[in-house]
């Protein structure tokens, strides 16, 4: 059964078509990467995803839930939009971490928010904010930053940010990450540590989309590959095939233009 | 310079007893301002065209006049063209006036201010909150706010120093600050008359009090160094 399910996505800015009616699915456990040049849709489509932009056209579905169905208005509004959210998780490409508060609070921020809104938050407020902290904690441990952890973010590297902010949006336990070329702001010398903590999240069978640059990484991570030019999805399937043996001749030309730097 | 000696504990406790005034005017300006401003300025960033074009008008007329004429025509007009003398007689009703436009006035300026501000903080930190599951309203208070705040000290600060000057501007409707309790001291005050130092000697009190002010919000934008 798929977890996600995206059919006939389309948006406009303007007059320019960004998306052009895109459908994919995802497995539970799977990681898509969505690979394209600059200016393809890749990122309008994870910010549909995330409801940062309303998509003209289509259906979103999660574990068969309609979360957004562009003909029913009812799916549109802005309260019901907060809670759906929660099924996804983003981590920008310019990591956007709070910067008035340290690496644990920035991960424990908003389960607090969300915890504060329980009936039981009150009495049991001391526990809540216990098991917060301690599970901010732990991710922060897993993404090797357990000695960072009361650092600001101006005190940290790019790499550093980025796996925080990774940390960020597992606090919230989405049940699909997503990830805004995570790399592309970073040094070169720094995308190692991301790029190694997101395939180690793979291997734990996180669900994940990832819009990446980064070709050789997209081919080790993922499940599935998704090639978009122009706004469509050109050409998808199992990475080896994708890469290897592409059928169409844009994903051809896409890629040579990559291998050859 | 002897006579100046002697006058000076008679000077030194009429201008305290105006300062005093002063300082109220200042500090009530800016417990209305404070707030006043940052509503204007969500007015003028509101999506509602009318509300938007309302405060931006009156962010317009309120900058676009002298803060002497806005207290000539807070203060004279009800009673005088429109014979309901709203604001009370004597210094009470001076003061209320003056407060009314001090904040009306020094609110526009803040939202601006503001605004520059608020609209300065990265659209990623909000796009961080929002799909963190977090309210508009907890987006505001837990996350823009104090990015906010940090930017607007210095300019803030800035305009804080000029209040304490501009409160000066009373004087024209003879509200009993610093400059009114100097002058008084040309015309005759308290058995002295004819001196005009007094008038002169205010300025120490202004460049005292702007001073510990500039001590004060330095060390104010110096806390919030601990984020960039």
């Amino acid at each position: 059964m798929s977890i996600l399910e995206a059919e006939h996505i389309c948006k406009s800015f303007n007059r320019t078509k960004v998306l052009k009616d895109i459908s994919f699915s995802l497995e539970k456990g799977q990681a898509l990467s969505i690979i394209g040049s600059s200016g393809s849709g890749k990122t309008t489509l994870l910010r549909c995803l995330n409801f940062l932009e309303t998509p003209d056209k289509g259906i979103i579905r999660v574990n068969d839930e309609i979360l957004f169905d562009a003909e029913d208005p009812s799916t549109r509004l802005e309260a019901s939009i907060r809670k759906k959210r929660l099924h996804f998780g983003l981590v920008f490409q310019s990591f956007n971490l709070f910067p008035q508060y340290t690496a644990l609070r920035n991960v424990m921020l908003a389960r607090e928010l969300l915890a504060s809104e329980q009936p039981d938050y009150k009495a049991r407020k001391k526990e809540i904010l216990e098991e917060i902290r301690v599970q901010a904690e732990t991710l922060l441990d897993q993404m090797g930053l357990a000695n960072r952890k009361d650092n600001y973010p101006h005190q940290l590297s790019g790499g550093q940010c980025q796996r925080v902010a990774i940390a960020r949006a597992l606090a919230l336990q989405p049940d699909i990450l997503c990830f805004d070329e995570p790399t592309s702001a970073l040094d070169p010398e720094l995308t190692g540590e991301v790029l190694r903590v997101i395939k180690e999240l793979a291997d734990e069978n996180t669900t994940m989309v990832i819009v990446t640059h980064e070709m050789a990484f997209a081919r080790d991570v993922a499940d599935h590959v998704i090639f978009m030019d122009d706004g469509s999805i050109v050409e998808q399937g199992e990475p080896m095939q994708v890469f290897e043996h592409p059928r169409e001749e844009r994903t051809r030309q896409f890629l040579q233009r990559f291998t050859q730097g | 310079m002897g006579q100046i000696m002697e006058q000076m504990p008679i000077v030194v406790d009429a201008l305290n007893i105006g300062f005093l005034q002063t300082l109220k005017l200042f500090f009530v300006t800016l417990i209305g301002a404070f707030p006043l401003g940052l509503v204007i300025a969500f007015g003028s960033m509101s999506r509602f065209g009318p509300l938007k074009y309302f405060s931006k008008f009156v962010v317009w007329i309120i900058r676009g006049t002298p803060l002497m004429i806005q207290l000539l025509i807070i203060y004279y007009f009800p009673g005088l063209v429109l014979h309901t003398p709203i604001w009370g007689g004597g210094e009470s009703g001076r003061f209320l006036a003056a407060a009314f436009s001090f904040v009306l006035n020094y609110a526009c300026y803040f939202s601006e201010i503001y605004r520059g501000g608020i609209q300065g903080v990265p659209i990623g930190q909000e796009e961080a909150g929002l799909v963190l599951g977090m309210t508009r309203r907890q987006i505001f208070f837990k996350i823009t706010l104090l990015q906010m705040i940090k930017r607007i000290v210095p300019p803030m600060s800035n305009e804080i120093i000029t209040l304490v000057k501009d409160t000066s501007l009373a004087r024209i409707i003879a509200l009993q600050e610093i400059i009114w309790a100097g002058q008084a001291f040309m015309k005759g005050s308290h058995g002295i008359s004819g001196a005009i130092w007094p008038l002169f000697f205010t300025a120490v009190y202004y460049l005292i009090f702007n001073g510990i002010l500039t001590l004060l919000l330095g060390r104010l934008e110096r806390r919030l160094d601990y984020f960039r």
